[in-house]
């Protein structure tokens, strides 16, 4: 297999590509082709790094390779990142001693040293690997950018070690948590104007932008563990601009009271459930503590929507003066 | 020299917060686990890896697949809501990311 050749300057087409990846435009066509790529002039001592076939994770390598003369080993991960694909198996054990074969790495290189992103790890059996095709794997950071640093130290302390969540990260899923959620969001605004004008429009609105924008943002300041009721209380946060302003308008003090409850009894769930969904998103949540949470909201929340919808349901008609 | 007291082969360490299970008398202090894990849920220890968080484990299994001695086992998984929903309602075992999941 011929060794392709890549840089690690990021041109203004990859930078595009990477918004469109992140907007969750084509996403699963953000892709390289797997193989071996020659990193400035390798010679048979130089470093070799294994790499995922997803443009964001390949790109964020190679960038942090400035001014080094190495090797990338890209597998196939079907356009995948790193530990998404780990944790599929597509960035596994069987994938990589496959393209160390096919790629005949054991001529390029004089060593049998493999440097591996750490998230890869949940995919791939070092021992395995060392046995099956003489490379030794080395974990490295988890992030690229950590890449300068440990190769001038030689090992990864344990900062680079751990997975955090900080706001960028957060605030990077944002546009694709929207984007995703508007096959949902515009079907409901139509419903909601023919139904009750542009304010019951906004409603939906802020329900969903609560939990698909404000809920990432603000998720470790949110109280509560979980988050489903993270989200809950968010949604009912976000229900009382709208209790407010009816309470204004209305002429009567019951309808205003009912529909107050009303409408918290059915955004808390909307934005619960929204929280929820975003778990996957993290990096920290296990399926044991996410199937616990899944079988303690989820009845709460589907009560809450419907006894809401009733309470509303009763509340529109008794303005409407239908008693 | 520190006296490092002898632990059965059998003794499993679990908790009541996850799946991760921890055998430290078949532990060979390789320190595959401490490297692997984005949480620090295993620490280096002076004869065998030690159990430093459990409460932080993610199930991402990295630890068990890398531990060549067998001494971790964990029922691992995405911890992804939308994942075992769709599951759920689309009758299939499990979903994970990638096309059927989140990609479109």
């Amino acid at each position: 297999m011929d060794v392709m050749t890549a840089t690690t300057g990021l041109t203004s087409s990859n930078r595009w590509d990477h918004v469109q990846a992140r907007m969750g435009y084509r996403r699963m066509q953000h892709i390289v082709p797997p193989g071996l790529y020659c990193i400035g002039a390798p010679s048979k001592a130089s470093p070799v790094f294994v790499s995922a076939n997803y443009t964001l994770s390949f790109d964020s390598l190679r960038s942090n390779l400035q001014g080094m003369d190495a090797l990338i080993l890209v597998l196939d991960t079907k356009g995948v990142n790193v530990w998404c694909a780990a944790g599929k198996g597509t960035f596994g054990t069987d994938e990589l001693i496959s393209k160390i074969r096919s790629s005949g790495l054991a001529e390029k290189v004089d060593h049998r040293r493999l440097i591996l992103p750490q998230l890869g790890a949940p995919g791939v059996a070092a021992h395995v690997v060392k046995k099956e095709t003489g490379f030794t794997v080395e974990y490295g950071p988890v992030r690229a950018r950590d890449i300068p640093d440990y190769m001038r130290m030689g090992k990864v302390t344990p900062e680079m070690r751990t997975v955090t969540f900080p706001l960028r990260d957060r605030a990077e899923l944002v546009p694709v948590e929207i984007v995703q959620s508007l096959k949902y969001l515009l079907p409901a605004m139509v419903l909601l104007f023919l139904a009750g004008g542009t304010w019951s429009m906004m409603i939906a609105v802020a329900a969903v932008l609560g939990g698909t924008a404000l809920f990432p943002l603000l998720l470790p300041y949110l109280p509560t563990r979980d988050f489903a009721s993270k989200g809950m209380l968010l949604g009912i946060v976000l229900s009382l601009p709208f209790s407010y302003f009816h309470l204004l308008v209305t002429r009567s003090e019951w309808t205003g009271a009912a529909f107050t409850v009303a409408l918290a009894l059915m955004m808390a769930p909307v934005v619960g459930y929204l929280g929820l969904n975003f778990t996957g998103c993290t990096t920290y949540t296990s399926r044991t503590g996410v199937r616990k949470e899944i079988f303690r909201w989820m009845p709460v929340m589907v009560a809450m929507l419907v006894i809401g919808a009733v309470l509303m349901a009763v509340t529109i008609s008794g303005e409407m003066g239908w008693f | 020299m520190m006296d490092i007291p002898m632990i059965a082969v059998d003794k499993v360490d679990e908790n009541g917060i996850n799946t991760l299970r921890y055998m430290p008398g078949k532990c060979v202090n390789c320190g595959r686990c401490s490297e692997v894990c984005p949480h620090g849920v295993f620490a280096a220890g002076e004869k065998r890896a030690v159990l430093a968080a459990p409460d932080r484990c993610m199930e991402c299994g990295a630890c068990q697949l890398n531990c060549p001695a067998g001494a971790i086992m964990v029922d691992s998984g995405v911890g992804c809501a939308a994942a075992m929903i769709k599951a759920a309602l689309t009758g299939s075992k499990e979903v994970t990311c990638g096309p059927e999941c989140c990609g479109r």
